[in-house]
């Protein structure tokens, strides 16, 4: 096998290798998504983010506009500090949207819902998102349901006795 | 009793001297002058040796493991009905372990015996010193190409047995299994850091690649040179670092997970 073949065969292969190193990068990490240098980050605090987990999804209207890239405790108010970055294509997100945690499906991930305001301002990079809705709990709502049923009842037969 | 401590400090000593000889051996192939342009066919030789002949063996066995992970985990998933996330964890699967960890074994089994035969018949056959009798470095000529050759084709081998995989896992799933295509690819993309996970596994990769090509060049340069010799520094290469990749994967999985 002669030198110049050989080169040509490596060459493929450090080729091939190139090709699956952007595959694995773009088709299967999705690398793009909130790379951009464009891309901004605003915060949000939070009550309780529940199971939120860092690069969980942000949606306006069930359509993906960026991801959580960092949550952390403020040591004042006791809240969870969630930072939100949005995709840099979706500049558009009103100041004074309220930002909601909720749950796909009825055990799926969490992740933070956006609702629109009616600012004429839009976010941009270090703002602050106000208006936050925690998360639902599952346990906590059973038990506010049960709760309730329960005093319905007492009160159902506190009518009759009385 | 003073015999057997006697022992336990021999062994202790030559297990020293082993892992210092075979420092010595690295640095003394590795650490010199770089000479630019010079000797590239010599390495275009070895990575077509080490890397393009290993090649065959690592497609066919990456997109079987694709497969089994995919089918495997199918039938897992679909205990919770949540089929959807089988992409997540075909990816995570092949990307952090599977793939630096198999190709490595595969490696050393394909390549890491090859280069400790090589090696040690040049060495029986007194090739090694009749290079030094014409003032040819061994080192230079012999060793230092087979070693950048196997650090080279190492982190791309991988790369290529998890994109394999992965497209197996696809097969599996999406083809045969009817897992739906835009939740597989997305739940995938949703999960998978191109740093924490992809990048991870290729610097496990690079480490694997070092440690079995060092561990073979230099179980060959050591050998007894006789046709026995040869037999057990390549029975030893494949063994040894077969061990080392299984323990320096906990090693390297443990620091990364805890963040160094």
């Amino acid at each position: 096998m002669t030198q110049k073949w050989i080169e040509t065969i490596v060459g493929f292969f450090i080729l091939l290798a190139i090709l699956g190193l952007l595959m694995l990068a773009f088709q299967v990490s999705d690398l793009t998504t909130y790379q951009g240098n464009h891309s901004y980050a605003v915060t949000a605090q939070f009550d309780n983010i529940g199971d939120l987990k860092v690069r969980a999804p942000i949606t306006v209207a069930g359509v993906k506009v960026g991801q959580v890239t960092g949550i952390n405790l403020d040591p004042k108010t006791y809240r969870a500090t969630v930072t939100l970055r949005f995709n840099e294509t979706a500049d558009y997100i009103p100041l004074d949207s309220a930002a909601s945690i909720v749950t796909a499906g009825l055990l799926g991930s969490n992740y933070i819902s956006l609702t629109p305001g009616f600012d004429e301002q839009f976010l941009k990079n270090g703002d602050k998102i106000t208006e936050t809705h925690s998360a639902l709990m599952l346990e906590q709502m059973i038990g506010q349901l049960l709760f309730s049923v329960n005093k319905d009842k007492k009160e159902g037969s506190d009518d009759k006795t009385s | 009793m003073i015999g057997l401590t006697r022992q336990l400090g021999r062994m202790g000593i030559a297990v020293c001297t082993e892992l210092g000889a075979a420092g010595f051996f690295l640095f003394q192939s590795v650490w010199r002058k770089p000479r630019p342009g010079k000797g590239l066919h010599l390495l275009a030789q070895t990575l077509f040796n080490s890397g393009v002949l290993s090649l065959p063996i690592i497609i066919v066995s990456g997109l079987f493991i694709g497969m089994v992970v995919g089918l495997q985990g199918f039938n897992i998933l679909d205990k919770f009905s949540v089929t959807s996330e089988l992409g997540q964890m075909v990816a995570l699967s092949v990307v952090r372990e599977l793939g630096p960890v198999v190709t490595a074994l595969l490696f050393a089994g394909r390549a890491g015996s090859a280069l400790t035969a090589e090696i040690g018949l040049m060495k029986a056959t007194e090739q090694l010193s009749a290079m030094e009798m014409m003032g040819v470095d061994p080192l230079g000529r012999i060793m230092l190409p087979r070693l950048l050759g196997g650090f080279i084709s190492m982190p791309l081998l991988t790369i290529i047995f998890c994109a394999v995989a992965i497209w197996g896992g696809d097969l599996i799933g999406v083809k045969w299994l009817g897992v739906d295509a835009g939740a597989f690819w997305s739940n995938m993309q949703a999960s998978v850091n191109f740093h924490l996970d992809v990048v991870n596994g290729l610097l496990k990769s690079a480490v694997f690649g070092v440690v079995i090509t060092w561990m073979a060049v230099y179980q060959g340069a050591s050998c007894q040179p006789t046709a026995e010799g040869i037999s057990h520094a390549t029975t030893r290469t494949v063994v040894y670092s077969s061990l080392m990749v299984l323990g320096l994967d906990f090693v390297l999985t443990a620091m990364m997970m805890g963040g160094w």
